[in-house]
């Protein structure tokens, strides 16, 4: 491939690409996103591609191999193209049939469509399921259309347009500007306005400067930056180009975690073909303008994510932060001005450009634009990740995208922003999803981490879960995060043990504030997040935990007690059997007895008793 | 430059920190990890000051924070002094046996320890490393792990070569070296040395004096002790 010269030498290339796609008007587009591979996609993908050799269906029928689509809770998924066929959990079994019956014969296979479990209705076609119709994916809606390790593809869909737009028509201050009218802020958790900090790098005093793409994603559940990675690496890098040239500099890293090993692949990939082609390096597209970037593997510190954490390591110190007195975009990377934003963020610039801010503008809310991706996880029917306008109501998110809860479970919360954000409740559950809304509320955006919590999650158990992430994920620098949460973390263990104080809820509310007010950096300003909403939301938890030394939800094990309810029993001997300390004791079809002074308390016999004769108090 | 240092407007030089300028007006702002031969660290949080006023306030380390023209800091106000108590609390129940923090609890008045002691002998507050790396030019010893098992040790935690056991890193301990013989199980704070909190931050938003001691807080508790009501 000879490198590509101006944008009139794009465009052609563009349409010879485009109308070579049109030839291969059959195909197969396959999830291989992480969820999708974890459930076997990859046995379906080897499946398909034999099945087309042997038939001999390689000129007409093509395979798409594609990163995440989203619908994750029903992988692996395949459309077909063009007529948008959505068929999901398709195993490799299934392959000849929907080879031989719906690409061959056009003949649609039942057992494998979308049931819509409201209606009960089958669907046919991917945009008419309900988990995508609702959304709006502007971002992530290209991850089914694009072969990440292609960069055609993605030149195909009008990908590097934005670019040679910019290089050619648009002045640097004209792109900062346009950025700051689109009203786009970071997508990383702070929600900085992006024009403002690109402007402030601009107009930095130093020649060399640094543009840095924060993908060192790390909370627990979260996995929006590296579908993005996985599944379109080039949106990524056009996003950081064009804010390199818009910020005037030549230099930009990725720092990307090393557990990622299928987004640190695409995205070497795609750096190589968009050097190839003359996308990154010298001359870029002939304007004269030089950009290089190198992709740095992180360890997988939780707290290299934030943006001094992450500078210093990627100077190869140890992941530290500093405090940001001086802010970064004046003395950042080797003291050099520096713009670092997140995956999604540099995701968002091309379609800025390509659309124009005042199209992007109008998605959202007031303050908040765009749209958001979350991924929606914990205990919820659709599990996935999704992307909706901000502003959208939580419980459009959760019933509507999300499915409901399963097993006709009540909801109870929803944690949001990760380890350091907090829990929302059901009294909350109109609640618009935006920056603003979501700070008020105890919580924060976060980098759009949804963890959905239903009546049987014990609240206390949850702060205490995610105040021993942050224990252990916090640097360790300054006192009040290190000591600080470890005691907090203290005082929950033994509120869940049975032993907690009265008093105890108001020393962790002065903790909290402390450590909120003294911390160096935003892991341990936030780090109370879990601990405070909980305690807002859910006082009357910690307090039966505290002063009768009852868990509600049944959760922590000190406080709970297993008991066989007599009427209920039929004495059919399965918890008995099932019981690892032979604490049950009865006769055939009598009621059986627990032994407490025996019983640890695994709920080995409330799993398996079919006549919820087990009563947990 | 100027800048209003608990009320009172004074100039200041352009390269100054905000300790620096507190320091050189001759007021006391306790520090733990900081030195005045070593690049400022800002982990101990001790020297916290409050800028701004109203909802816009907020705590910044004065170790690292350089002035700014019309800038207002307040060293003891009512938030900083309680913010400061509860760090030192939380120190002391990670190293009770260092006499240097044993007095910051005396000088701030901390009478009692809420968290449970665990006895360990360093505070990390990284002055011994920056001393070896910084003016010793050895850089033999570093932090490992993070989080709650962080720890400083020798690479690989074998005998350095770098390491000419010069004993610069004991000199500047806080923790290891002048060790505090007060706390004795099941106390750990040392009373031993105890003297006043200052008792008009309970009565106004900043303390009202720097002195240290405070005549007048001396003489305040005095006449409160001679009441019978607090001390």
């Amino acid at each position: 491939m000879e490198k590509i010269e101006s944008p009139l030498e794009l465009e052609k290339l563009r349409k010879s690409i485009q109308s070579k796609k049109k030839k291969e008007k059959t195909f197969i587009s396959i999830c291989a996103g992480t969820g999708c591979r974890a459930s076997g996609s990859e046995s379906v993908i080897n499946a398909f591609k034999e099945e087309i050799k042997f038939l001999g269906l390689q000129n007409k029928v093509g395979v798409k191999v594609t990163g995440c689509h989203g619908f994750c809770e029903k992988g692996p998924i395949i459309v077909i193209h063009p007529k948008e066929i959505f068929y999901h959990n398709v195993e490799k079994e299934d392959v000849m049939e929907i080879v031989s019956e719906t690409i061959i014969g056009g003949k649609i296979i039942d057992r494998l469509l979308y049931v819509d479990p409201t209606t009960g209705k089958k669907i046919t076609k991917e945009s008419d399921v309900p988990f995508y119709n609702k959304q709006k994916r502007i971002i992530l809606g290209n991850n089914g259309k694009i072969d990440p390790t292609d960069i055609e593809d993605y030149i195909a869909l009008g990908g590097y347009s934005a670019l040679s737009k910019v290089l050619f028509k648009i002045k640097p201050e004209q792109i900062i500007e346009e950025v700051k009218k689109s009203g786009l802020r970071g997508r990383g958790g702070g929600g900085f306005p992006t024009g403002r900090k690109w402007e402030s790098c601009r107009n930095a005093k130093g020649k060399l400067k640094y543009v840095i793409c924060n993908a060192d994603e790390g909370d627990p559940g979260a996995y929006m930056d590296r579908s993005l990675l996985e599944g379109n690496p080039h949106s990524v890098l056009e996003g950081m180009i064009i804010g390199a040239y818009a910020i005037g500099s030549k230099n930009g890293y990725v720092y990307v975690r090393n557990e990622y090993p299928l987004a640190v692949k695409h995205l070497e990939i795609a750096v190589n073909q968009a050097e190839e082609y003359g996308f990154l390096g010298k001359n870029i597209l002939g304007s004269g303008f030089n950009f290089s970037i190198l992709i740095s593997r992180g360890g997988g510190a939780f707290v290299c994510g934030e943006s001094t954490a992450l500078m210093a390591s990627l100077e190869g110190k140890p992941g530290e932060p500093r405090a940001k007195y001086v802010h970064t975009v004046e003395k950042g990377l080797w003291n050099k001005p520096t713009t670092l934003n997140n995956v999604e963020t540099w995701a968002n610039i091309p379609i800025i450009i390509h659309k124009g801010a005042s199209w992007y503008s109008k998605i959202g809310t007031e303050k908040s634009k765009g749209t958001k991706i979350f991924s929606l996880v914990g205990k919820i029917n659709n599990t996935g990740l999704v992307e909706t306008p901000m502003g959208m109501k939580l419980r459009e998110i959760i019933y509507d995208i999300g499915g409901g809860i399963p097993n006709k479970k009540k909801f109870k919360a929803v944690q949001t922003g990760g380890p350091s954000g907090g829990c929302i409740p059901e009294e909350l559950i109109d609640l618009p999803i935006d920056f603003e809304k979501l700070t008020e509320a105890g919580s924060m955006m976060g980098s759009g981490g949804m963890i959905v919590m239903d009546e049987e999650t014990c609240m206390v158990d949850v702060a205490k879960y995610f105040l021993k992430f942050l224990m252990e994920e916090s640097c360790g620098k300054c006192v009040p995060c290190r000591e600080g949460i470890l005691q907090m973390g203290e005082i929950l263990e033994n509120i869940t043990k049975g032993n907690g104080q009265p008093g105890d809820i108001e020393l962790l509310e002065e903790i909290s504030t402390v450590i909120k007010d003294t911390s160096l950096c935003a892991l341990g300003g936030t780090a109370p997040n879990p601990v405070l909403s909980t305690i807002r939301y859910f006082r009357n938890e910690y307090d039966s935990h505290i002063k009768d030394k009852k868990c509600p939800a049944g959760v922590c094990q000190a406080l709970i007690q297993y008991s066989i309810i007599p009427k209920k029993c039929i004495g059919c001997g399965a918890c008995l059997k099932q019981c690892p300390q032979n604490a049950i004791t009865g006769e055939k079809k009598q009621p059986h007895i627990i032994n407490p002074e025996k019983c640890i308390k695994c709920g080995a016999c409330y799993d398996v008793c079919k006549f919820d004769a087990i009563k947990r108090v | 430059m100027e800048i209003t240092l608990n009320g009172i407007k004074v100039q200041v030089e352009d390269d100054w920190t905000l300790l620096d300028a507190a320091k050189f007006y001759g007021v006391k702002i306790p520090t733990l990890c900081y030195h005045e031969g070593l690049s400022p660290y800002g982990a101990c949080r001790l020297c916290i000051v409050e800028i701004g006023e109203g909802d816009k306030s907020k705590l910044v380390t004065s170790c690292l924070y350089p002035v700014q023209d019309g800038i207002k800091v307040r060293t003891h106000s009512q938030r900083v002094v309680k913010a400061r108590k509860l760090l030192v609390e939380l120190l002391i129940a990670r190293c009770p046996t260092s006499k240097v923090l044993q007095d910051l609890a005396s000088a701030l008045g901390i009478e009692k320890i809420r968290f449970k002691a665990r006895y360990n002998d360093c505070i990390l507050c990284g002055l011994c490393v920056r001393m070896c790396e910084e003016q010793m030019d050895a850089k033999a010893i570093g932090f490992v792990s993070r989080g709650v098992k962080k720890r400083i040790t020798t690479p690989f935690d074998i005998k350095s070569e770098k390491c000419r056991t010069c004993g610069a890193c004991i000199y500047i301990c806080p923790a290891c070296l002048l060790r505090c013989q007060g706390p004795e199980p099941p106390s750990v704070l040392c009373s031993g040395c105890l003297n006043f909190s200052p008792p008009c931050v309970d009565q106004y938003k900043d303390v009202m004096c720097y002195l240290d001691p405070c005549v007048a807080c001396l003489k305040d508790k005095g006449e409160n002790m001679k009441k019978g009501g607090k001390k």
